[in-house]
């Protein structure tokens, strides 16, 4: 056992901070949205002409050629320094990871061709379009409709929690194209041109009055078939071929670190004594330090699979159960320390109080964002325990006649 | 970055979960608890010892094998996924190593030879009886042993003991103990299980030898080492509850489906899974400092410590709750994951004492880091 990089892997990490110390343009001051997002595409761009925006893809394609291990040495660096991120991954993620992933997968020569490339350098940039306020978890519920017109596609609906759209080019869109057959088997998938007549951008406006998200309103927007992505209703399998691409990046996510809880309970004070002092704080010290370092050491173990060329499980489910659950509770404690006084924002308390009242803020966003809690447990249950699945009464009945579609408005 | 244990520990881990799986040691524990007349399995012990498990990390100056603690945290998950009824932790944990890492010369061709091949059985000593009246720690009282230890793991069987005393200074002190002399009682106390039982231990000025580098930080460092030790046993006995609670809840059916398909039933079972990764994680951590004796190590230990026992603990009780009624009865296999679970939580000291030196760990660490 132990923690040291390979001969190679240090070398290759010595090369990527040397060039990122290079290449990441110092944060000005004050940024307006439209900077930071042209910022990062800035430092993507560069990346892209030195093979890091795909590590682990070909060189024929604009990769590295390189392994998941260097890939993940790469975030490592790059998290050393202030570049622009997107809910705390990586600001193009969902574009690059996501789908990019499932375009190599499922897309046809010519569509690789055409989208690869632009979307490698941000030039163009992509979201996802799955999620509609009908569907919830329930992804294979959609209703937005694509119904075919001479070589085009009509496509209406409304999709939600879209991460990026006010400033995609594209959108990676699941559609119902067959309502009459069961659900997962009347669904196509297409990429959307974000600035085609009939597709309409708003954000949504979160409980901590940021706006992240977005909905986006499909009114009749006209989409070429040359951008159907796989087959006519086989879109559930590229749905899947998208989450599958999902990376834990949880471990990344520690809202409430434990220097920082530490510190407020060295600092506040419970019954005139410091409340480091007292055994239930010490008990929730405790239980954070645990949690989000003990996820910390999951992604060595993942690490470690991945030097050995083998693939992590899907036991990285369990990463961001834990996180967002551990950082609510951690931002709660903190609160409490300080009695009525933790009922003060931040503006009261000063920038210290910045990442608690965060972290109060998001973790129930993160508890539901990318598989609720309880959607990772049966993941967890059906896929790692083997436990049977949850009886699902609407699978082999038709789409229209299930009561996912007679319940909508 | 090698998070992991190598391909020849693996190879010892086939070793002895092979032989754990063949000679039954879940039913061996069940045959002691039925006839409340054995202390352990010598079956078990003697196969274990054929393997080398008693050897691994004693030098081969000493007829061991000159492994080391990656090698015990292998066999102590192996034994502890069947819950197998042997003095590990006690002779070999506990015992060996603090003869190994703090005996003289003379100490360790005494002992370790017997340790080794299983024939001799150490214990070691630290909890005292403080139900009420006046503490009376044990102590060194014209260079010999008074006083007395309770409960002392496996203290029926043991031939020779670790005790922690204390000087006429008052200072911690790490003595060796032969129990087989008459200035040392002892009798049987009942724990809540049968199949780790202990003893009540008396010294009436006994001979015992003080270990020559047996301080309170040489104490500190064997507790640290115990609890990653038990930490592991905790780990695979978890597994094994949880894996109990699966099998169960894929046969046994109730309003017309099988209950683990229910989602009440499947999430439980998806939190005892995350309870064991995280303890899987902080186990090997702890399995890694120990070895290296990083700065680390108190930390690690206490992090594997509380988090194996949140794992086991969590384990033994929700699988009683997910088999139903089936599960409280004498006959069902979920009372020795249980009694076990508990044993293992408080025999080393609770979790709150620590989690007390798990935050102070971390006070530490940060005092450091604000220099």
């Amino acid at each position: 056992m132990d923690f040291d990089d390979t001969p190679e892997e240090a070398e290759f990490r010595a090369e990527v901070r040397a060039w990122l110390a290079k290449h990441v343009e110092p944060r000005p001051r004050t940024q307006s949205p439209e900077e930071k997002v042209a910022r990062a595409k800035r430092l993507l761009a560069a990346k892209a002409a030195a093979g890091y925006a795909a590590i682990t893809w070909p060189k024929a394609l604009g990769g590295l050629g390189g392994t998941e291990i260097q890939s993940l040495i790469f975030l490592q660096e790059e998290s050393r320094f202030d570049v622009e991120t997107l809910h705390g991954s990586d600001f193009f993620s969902v574009g690059l990871q996501l789908c990019a992933g499932t375009l190599l997968k499922c897309a046809t020569p010519e569509q690789i061709q055409r989208f690869i490339p632009p979307l490698l350098r941000g030039e163009e940039v992509w979201c996802q379009l799955f999620s509609e306020p009908s569907g919830g978890s329930d992804l294979a519920a959609v209703r937005t409709r694509a119904v075919r017109d001479g070589e085009d596609w009509l496509i209406t609906g409304q999709k939600v929690w879209t991460t990026g759209g006010h400033f995609s080019d594209f959108g990676l869109a699941l559609t119902r194209t067959d309502p009459t057959r069961p659900k997962h088997q009347g669904l196509t998938m297409f990429a959307v041109d974000m600035r085609s007549a009939g597709v309409q951008v708003l954000p949504i406006r979160q409980m901590s009055g940021e706006c992240e998200f977005n909905q986006v309103f499909l009114d009749g927007v006209r989409v070429p078939d040359s951008h159907r992505i796989g087959s006519v209703n086989g879109g559930w399998k590229v749905a899947l071929t998208t989450l599958g691409q999902e990376r834990s990046t949880a471990a990344s996510l520690a809202f409430v670190e434990w220097q920082e809880l530490l510190k407020v309970a060295r600092q506040a004070s419970m019954h005139g004594r410091p409340a480091i002092e007292d055994g239930r704080i010490r008990e929730r010290v405790a239980e954070c330090w645990l949690n989000t370092f003990g996820m910390r050491l999951m992604s060595y173990r993942s690490q470690t699979a991945l030097g050995r060329g083998q693939v992590p499980g899907p036991e990285e489910s369990m990463a961001k159960l834990i996180i967002a659950q551990q950082g609510q509770r951690s931002a709660v404690t903190a609160m409490d320390m300080l009695g009525a006084h933790g009922s003060l924002t931040a503006q009261e308390l000063g920038d210290r109080w910045k990442s608690i009242e965060r972290a109060w803020f998001w973790a129930p966003a993160f508890r539901i964002a990318g598989g609720t809690d309880e959607i990772l447990r049966s993941i967890i249950a059906e896929r790692v325990l083997r436990l049977p699945s949850d009886i699902r009464v609407d699978r082999d009945v038709p789409f229209n006649g299930s009561g996912n579609a007679k319940s909508s408005p | 970055m090698n998070f992991d244990f190598s391909p020849e520990q693996e190879q010892f881990r086939d070793q002895v979960r092979r032989f754990l799986e063949e000679s039954d040691g879940l039913s061996e524990g069940r045959s002691i608890l039925n006839e409340k007349t054995r202390d352990f399995s010598a079956s078990i012990w003697e196969g274990l010892a054929e393997l080398g498990v008693q050897a691994a990390a004693i030098p081969e100056a000493h007829a061991g094998l000159g492994l080391g603690m990656l090698e015990l945290c292998v066999a102590a998950h192996e034994i502890g996924r069947v819950l197998a009824p042997v003095p590990f932790l006690s002779s070999i944990g506990v015992c060996a190593e603090a003869i190994r890492r703090f005996g003289s010369a003379e100490q360790k061709s005494k002992w370790l030879p017997g340790l080794a091949n299983g024939s001799i059985i150490g214990t070691w000593g630290f909890a005292e009886d403080d139900r009420g009246g006046p503490m009376q720690p044990s102590r060194l009282s014209a260079g010999k042993l008074v006083g007395a230890k309770e409960p002392v793991l496996d203290g029926m069987v043991a031939r020779v003991m670790i005790v922690v005393a204390a000087t006429p200074q008052n200072t911690p002190v790490l003595m060796l103990c032969g129990l087989e002399q008459a200035a040392v009682t002892r009798q049987p106390v009942k724990t809540v299980d049968p199949t780790r039982p202990a003893a009540r231990i008396q010294f009436n000025a006994a001979d015992a030898q003080p270990l020559p580098g047996g301080d309170a930080d040489a104490w500190r460092k064997l507790l640290d080492q115990a609890a990653v030790l038990l930490a592991f046993e905790q780990l695979g006995a978890a597994e094994s509850a949880l894996a109990m609670a699966c099998d169960y809840a894929h046969d046994r059916v109730a309003f017309g489906r099988k209950i683990g398909s229910f989602q009440a039933v499947k999430h439980r079972l998806a939190d005892m899974y995350a309870k064991i990764e995280l303890a899987r994680c902080h186990c090997y951590y702890g399995a890694w400092a120990i070895s290296t004796d990083a700065p680390e190590a108190p930390l690690a230990a206490a992090g594997a410590r509380c988090s194996a026992t949140d794992a086991f603990e969590f384990a033994a009780q929700e699988s009683i709750q997910l088999h139903g009624g089936i599960g409280v009865t004498w006959e069902s296999k979920c009372h020795q994951f249980y009694r076990r679970s508990r044993l293992s939580a408080l025999i080393l000291g609770s979790r709150f004492e620590w989690q007390d030196r798990l935050v102070d760990e971390l006070e530490g660490q940060l005092q450091r880091s604000e220099l």
